[in-house]
């Protein structure tokens, strides 16, 4: 029934940060940004599997590296059964038509020269979805199915609303009848009341369209509305995923259970103690070894310390990385 | 059931066109007014010159300015207004071609550059060092020198050097504007390189590249005439404003009037091309 | 609403002129805040929010037309020439911002930033000022002060740079804080953070504050007072609890609505359809009309002005929901 579409196993970017002369001269390794350290994952079919994560957590960089922004430093991501960096896909354009992105800022991710249409057209033609005599038509159909106007066919970007913009995105993303839709804080750029309107939208597409959807973002009442499952980020690993419902009401991971609670919550009544982290997010320069969330931790050993815990299942829960996550949650 | 219950009616339904803006700015349209002019005067030089440039007249020598000859004559009688005029052709047209290819090839070279960075990039990057270390007017100078004296060459030799400012400016926009999401969703939409590069960022990235060419032309023809002058372009007799002036300089405290007029045309000219290049920035602007 | 305000705003308006065209940003906004009382202003984008804050401080001056009257004990404001204005900012009114990285000099080190503010607001001696900004940054939670105060802004992280920004503000104890979504750009754990520390410091030195957000969030756990702004106007107005619990205007509900809170996992969200109007188009009569499921025929004509319902409730609508039982008080 729930087919893995995407598996993503061992991801590994690093970004090289330039060398100075003088790291040259005292011989010193270029120093890099670890992005990501180790992000294994299944998308299955159907599904809306939420990511979450401060930041610099490394969320934003897993999303481009899905769609291959980014050539990972090691680690495979297969697509129906390819390597989707391998020489061979990377040649044909199937996997851009299959697994398509939409971007966080409405203001920059539309052309500001190309009408609606002319964006809409493109990516018809491009990738050959259409008959030219079949294109007009179907634009107007794609409009329709985001809920914008017509005339919108002949009007420059900066003629619409943030909210409309991203929705334009969504239908240049659709054009191409994608089967996987990465979004990428799709809605943390707009108004409370416009976020509700495209969540809708995209809820009832993935419902009509069969899509499977990675939605990241960092509004955590957002992601538990229109999740199935959660992955929660910290400094390029997964530390916990599971049922979204579970593990919003439950969190298992130390810094899970602090993000949760870090969230203001809409009673006026429940100020809830929000529990403290101490001290900062370690620079991604320099990644901690043992357990990237050691340094914050209250609860840490010296095992926490040395040995980088591996994803597992927790009873009742959905899967930690965490040596004591037992203990932890026993209260629980 | 489209959700555009309150339709927000941007700015731009009620603000004016670009036409409208271009009209309500003076600079830009007295820049427009002369380069029209200046165009005009360069392809029908015959029309408004009322001599034969070339006609030689012994006994009308060095006249200083009249009815007859608003501009004087010079040295052999030539009328010196009918060569300001005809030297327009030479002029405008050399803001044109010595411009042209040094924009075109400097934009095809900026936007790869800025595309695909690695070790392109830092070839170009010490390229460009290597050429702009040194006085442009020095360089081109150096190149006529080993190609020869002549208005081909010239341009040849213009081209060679000054390609290298557009195209710095031209990859710096290109990064700029890789910046944007619409570059990279260009990428995950599968387009090619080809098509990310000339249909989605050039247009985008070419307007700072539009400007410094309206004032590249206004440098070129005084780069042109400065050559001429220096018997390295233009050749005399040809009617061109710096082999006028040339021609004029032993004459300056007698007849100043046969170096003086060139240089004015100079001026407007180039402040012609100046004004245009200010008022561009704003109008290429995409809105919003 | 309060005994003693020590902040009153009365019809402040704010025009803007862009071109021919006025632009009213802020149209007849009136509160008041008492001592250690902390105001919040929520909306969304065009809701004048922050336009009313710079305002108050007459920021907004050399953009467009302040009109109204804005009373910091008992000094009329808006008349005040700069020079006057001057002395106030900073000493007994202290703004922070959104973004710390702008509106920190990033040429300048954090020690120099804070002892120029002491100097220009305070009388203390130049190792007082250094004293007093060590004690500034500790105080702010920023860890070993002293060994920071040379450091530059871009040295520290952003949550940091924000108790920075906090630190400047309150240098010379001030007695009213605006602050314009101070956490809006920071994660969740630091927000809740930052939050707490504001909270703590206009407790400590009795300090009035105006806080900015379009997080009805951040309203619930951090004001005792919220005004909800639309299209330039406060819509409603009264105590938080009363406010998000049973709002009483319809675009308060549709706020709160929208949020995904106790609605079954992905359904429908509720939302209120259309978009938040420009400031070049405002309809006539009430802003809100076009989107408002109550709307009658008085609303597309007339504008409804901010009255009373309840003591020390407000709200601007000519239909607004039924008070239920709880909204007695």
């Amino acid at each position: 029934m729930t087919q893995t579409v995407m598996k993503i196993e061992d991801l590994h970017l690093s970004f090289p940060v330039s060398r100075t002369l003088l790291d040259v001269v005292q011989r010193k390794p270029g120093k890099s940004v670890s992005a990501l350290n180790g992000v294994s994952l299944e998308l299955k079919q159907g599904e809306t599997l939420g990511v979450v994560g401060e930041s610099g957590c490394g969320k934003s960089t897993l999303a481009r590296c899905i769609v291959r922004l980014y050539p990972p430093t090691s680690g495979r991501i297969h697509f129906d059964d390819q390597n989707i960096f391998g020489a061979q896909a990377r040649k044909d354009r199937t996997y851009n038509r299959r697994v398509q992105m939409m971007f966080q800022d409405p203001y920059s991710s539309l052309n500001p020269r190309m009408t609606t249409g002319d964006i809409l057209a493109e990516a018809l033609r491009v990738h050959e979805m259409r008959p030219e005599a079949e294109i007009a038509p179907r634009i107007a159909e794609l409009l329709d199915l985001v809920r914008l106007p017509q005339d919108a066919t002949d009007k420059l970007p900066h003629e619409f609303s943030g909210g409309q913009r991203q929705r334009i995105a969504i239908a240049r993303a659709l054009a191409v009848e994608p089967e996987v839709l990465i979004a990428d804080e799709l809605v943390s750029a707009l108004d409370v009341s416009v976020q509700a309107q495209v969540v809708n939208l995209l809820l009832e597409l993935q419902e009509r369209l069969h899509l499977t959807i990675l939605f990241v973002a960092h509004d955590l009442r957002l992601v538990r509305h229109v999740s199935n499952r959660v992955a929660v980020i910290y400094l390029g690993r997964i530390v916990e995923i599971g049922d979204s419902e579970t593990l919003f009401s439950a969190p298992s991971h130390p810094y899970s259970q602090a993000l949760l609670s870090a969230a203001p919550s809409l009673d006026p009544d429940n100020k809830g103690a929000a529990i403290q982290l101490e001290g900062e997010l370690p620079s991604p320069l320099n990644v901690p070894p043992g357990c990237p969330f050691h340094v914050r931790c209250r609860h840490v050993t010296d095992q926490c310390r040395k040995v980088i815990p591996e994803l597992r299942k927790l009873e009742g829960r959905g899967e930690v990385a965490c040596h004591h996550a037992e203990e932890i949650n026993q209260h629980a | 059931m489209t959700d555009s219950t309150v339709t927000t009616v941007k700015a731009s339904k009620v603000a004016p066109s670009r036409l409208q803006l271009a009209l309500r700015k003076p600079g830009f349209m007295i820049g427009v007014i002369i380069i029209g002019f200046s165009t005009l005067l360069a392809v029908f030089p015959s029309f408004f010159a009322p001599y034969d440039p070339n006609f030689i007249d012994y006994l009308a020598v060095r006249q200083a300015p009249s009815w007859a000859h608003p501009f004087g004559t010079d040295m052999l009688g030539r009328d010196a207004l009918s060569r300001v005029i005809h030297a327009y052709s030479v002029n405008m047209q050399m803001a044109v071609l010595a411009t042209v290819f040094a924009l075109t090839i400097g934009v095809v070279v900026g936007a790869l550059v800025g595309y695909y960075r690695g070790v392109a990039d830092m070839i170009f990057g010490r390229v460009v060092d290597a050429i702009i270390t040194f006085p442009f007017l020095v360089l081109v100078i150096a190149v006529v020198a080993v190609l020869g004296p002549g208005l081909i060459n010239m341009y040849i030799a213009i081209t060679v050097v000054g390609w290298v400012y557009y195209a710095r400016l031209m990859r710096a926009e290109v990064i700029a504007q890789m910046g944007n999401d619409y570059a990279s969703a260009g990428i995950v939409m599968g387009y090619s390189d080809r098509r990310i590069i000339f249909r989605h960022l050039l247009p985008n990235a070419i307007t700072p590249v539009i400007v410094y060419w309206m004032t590249d032309m206004a440098l070129a023809i005084l780069l042109g005439s400065s050559l001429g002058y220096l018997g390295l372009g233009a050749q005399p007799p040809q009617a061109e404003w710096g082999v006028l002036i040339s021609e004029g300089r032993n004459f300056i405290t007698t007849a100043w009037w046969l170096s003086l007029m060139p240089g004015i045309a100079i001026v407007i000219t180039g402040l012609g091309f100046s004004l245009i290049g200010d008022g561009l920035a704003d109008l290429l602007r995409p809105r919003g | 609403m309060t005994d003693h305000p020590i902040l009153e705003v009365e019809n402040l308006c704010t025009t803007f002129s862009r071109g021919d065209t006025a632009l009213p940003a802020v149209r007849d906004v009136s509160f008041s805040l008492g001592k250690g009382q902390v105001q919040g202003l929520v909306g969304e984008s065009g809701s004048g929010k922050s336009v009313t804050l710079r305002s108050i401080l007459g920021l907004a001056r050399q953009y467009g037309e302040v009109r109204g009257s804005v009373r910091w004990q008992g000094q009329e404001l808006t008349t005040m020439s700069e020079r006057q204005l001057r002395k106030i900012r900073g000493r007994e009114i202290a703004m922070i911002f959104q973004e710390p990285m702008t509106s920190l000099n990033p040429l300048l080190t954090v020690g120099t930033q804070l002892t120029e503010t002491l100097k220009a607001h305070t009388d203390l001696g130049r190792k007082a000022r250094r004293d007093r900004a060590i004690e500034m940054l500790d105080h702010v939670g920023i860890p070993a002060a002293a060994s920071r105060l040379g450091e530059y802004p871009h040295q520290f992280s952003g949550g940091m740079r924000q108790r920075v920004m906090i630190a400047i503000a309150l240098a010379a104890s001030p007695k009213l804080l605006l602050a314009d979504e101070p956490t809006t750009a920071l994660d969740a754990t630091i927000q809740a953070q930052i939050l707490d520390l504001i909270l703590k410091l206009a407790d400590e030195m009795s300090m009035g504050v105006v806080l900015v957000t379009h997080d009805l969030g951040v309203v619930a756990q951090t004001c005792d007072t919220v005004s909800v702004m639309y299209a330039g106007r406060v819509v409603e107005q009264g105590d938080v609890r009363q406010v998000l619990q049973t709002p009483r205007h319809p675009y308060t509900e549709g706020l709160m609505r929208s949020v995904p809170q106790d609605v079954p996992p992905r359904t429908q969200l509720y939302s209120v359809p259309g978009t938040p109007p420009s400031l070049f188009s405002l309809p006539e009569g009430c802003a809100f009309a076009p989107r408002c499921q109550a709307a009658g025929p008085a609303c597309q004509t007339a504008r409804p002005m901010l009255q009373d319902i309840a003591p020390g409730r407000q709200t601007a609508c000519f239909h607004p929901l039924p008070a239920t039982q709880d909204d007695a008080a």
